[in-house]
């Protein structure tokens, strides 16, 4: 598979502190990679970097082989990266449908679809996200699995190459975990990379092919799970640094 | 009474802290799932798990500064589920938060005042400071410094002098450990294990770091995207392998 994004020695400062130091990682075109780490190891702040939300203070980020550092959030969308929020947003006031036909009207193909292609468009990925029965309802009427659902409608509406989700599953169901699982596995399917934050470590374990682990704003590890869970700095982040000593020390496994 | 009866009524009165099918969250985001667990009276026990799990917002249930959507919870046999945080207070259960959110603009002395402030008894109020400041010598020698001005580790130590300063039967303690030196960590942990001995008093700590969880509390339960999926002696958690894949999912 081709290199879809190139991240090279990227840093992100908010004052003195280094929420993204150096980061450098490749992700290839069809990947899901899962983004993890301890609260404030940069996760967000990463994917705020890569949508052009902020501007990388240094390094090189490349999609596709062209530079996107400096570029506006709007323009990098219409090349082809979308994104959801940890806080939803929704366009409050407009139903679910209208609120994906906007992202179906402004992303990569939206200059060449008629409102009639955009509705269509939106009803699609409406039915691929399974709120399709809820098009006409207002967001705000919305549980909240719902909701995040239309989080990812709207991002996939833009038709992304690469779709970067921020904690979608948070506050969910294990049922609506599952079923959060089977449509990002479907996204992926159609040849959507996907980059997953998420705290729900059996979902990301299960459904990365490579995770990226970041702490303290560094990238800690990379590699498939079965690597990362037995990786003893990775252990070490979470579980502290004794238990790994110890466990060391008494031979345990 | 019938002795059946009686025996039921002693096993109660040794719990402390009984939490049953407890659900909460914030607005519509549920974070905790049918969570059921006990803190026996004079027992220290840990919450542990990978961030996002939900342990904080546990302890800020019991606090009354979360309200749980489902369940109940009970302290020393009364119900406390729908009570607000001054009034849990009241029946003696104390927090101390992550981050120790310490009045910044205050001093030390002040801010221990404040952990007091529905004691009316001034003279209790002094004896308990100097019960503090005994603890804590550190704490008595900066008592007119301003809290935000303070390293981490004596913002800590503040703050945890402020939780006990309403003299709580349970403590609620939120990342003992966050942020802080180790050596710095092994001195807290000290002094924690040195007023549960003292006092009697029952602890509820959350705590990433197993080790430094399991080094105070002798029971523990992991918690997994708001679920518990693992409970036990801490000696034995902290030998079952599964720990690790379930703070890292696999």
């Amino acid at each position: 598979m081709d290199v879809l994004l190139e991240v090279e020695n990227v840093s992100k400062f908010f004052g003195g502190l280094g929420a993204n130091q150096n980061l450098t990682f490749n992700i290839e075109g069809g990947e899901i990679i899962g983004l993890i780490g301890p609260n404030g190891s940069g996760k967000t702040t990463l994917i705020n970097v890569i949508t052009g939300n902020y501007t990388a203070d240094s390094g090189r980020i490349r999609f596709i082989g062209r530079d996107i550092v400096g570029l506006t959030p709007y323009v990098i969308n219409r090349l082809g990266i979308a994104r959801t929020y940890q806080v939803v947003q929704p366009f409050v006031g407009m139903s679910v449908l209208e609120n994906v036909a906007t992202g179906a009207l402004f992303g990569r193909s939206g200059k060449n679809r008629t409102l009639k292609a955009g509705l269509e468009k939106a009803n699609e990925v409406l039915a691929l996200c399974r709120i399709v029965d809820k098009r006409n309802e207002l967001v705000e009427n919305l549980t909240i699995a719902d909701v995040k659902r239309l989080e990812i409608a709207k991002a996939m509406a833009t038709d992304p190459h690469l779709l970067l989700l921020d904690e979608v599953m948070a506050g969910l169901s294990p049922k609506e975990i599952d079923d959060a699982l089977e449509i990002i596995a479907k996204i992926n399917k159609m040849g959507v990379t996907l980059l997953v934050v998420e705290h729900v470590m059996k979902a990301v374990m299960a459904i990365s092919h490579r995770v990226i682990v970041l702490h303290q704003g560094k990238l800690m590890a990379i590699g498939n799970p079965e690597a990362i869970v037995k990786d003893e700095q990775v252990i070490k982040a979470y579980l502290g640094e004794k238990y790994v000593t110890r466990r060391k020390k008494s031979g345990g496994s | 009474m019938s002795p059946a009866v009686r025996s039921l009524e002693v096993v109660k009165a040794r719990m402390a802290l009984e939490i049953a099918g407890l659900y909460a969250g914030y607005n519509e985001i549920n974070i905790l799932w049918d969570i059921h667990l006990t803190v026996k009276e004079g027992k220290c026990v840990a919450l542990v798990g990978s961030n996002g799990g939900g342990k904080s917002t546990l302890l800020k249930t019991i606090a009354g500064l979360v309200k749980p959507s489902r369940g109940n919870i009970h302290f020393d046999g009364a119900d406390i589920t729908n009570l607000k945080s001054p009034q849990i207070v009241k029946h003696g259960i104390s927090l101390i938060p992550e981050g120790y959110k310490l009045f910044r603009g205050m001093t030390v002395h002040e801010n221990l005042l404040l952990g007091a402030y529905q004691i009316k008894d001034r003279k209790l109020i002094l004896d308990q400071i100097e019960k503090i400041y005994e603890i804590f010598p550190e704490m008595k020698e900066r008592q007119k410094q301003l809290a935000g001005t303070m390293s981490g580790g004596q913002q800590q130590m503040c703050s945890i002098g402020r939780g006990l300063m309403s003299n709580p039967k349970l403590l609620l303690i939120d990342e003992l450990s966050l942020g802080l030196a180790p050596l710095l960590v092994e001195l807290l942990v000290k002094k924690i294990n040195e007023i549960h001995k003292k006092t009697n008093m029952s602890i509820l700590l959350v705590e990433q770091d197993v080790e430094t969880a399991f080094s105070i509390a002798d029971y523990g339960y992991v918690i997994e995207s708001g679920h518990v999926t693992l409970q036990g002696k801490a000696k034995d958690l902290l030998e079952n392998p599964t720990i690790v894949s379930s703070y890292l999912g696999l």
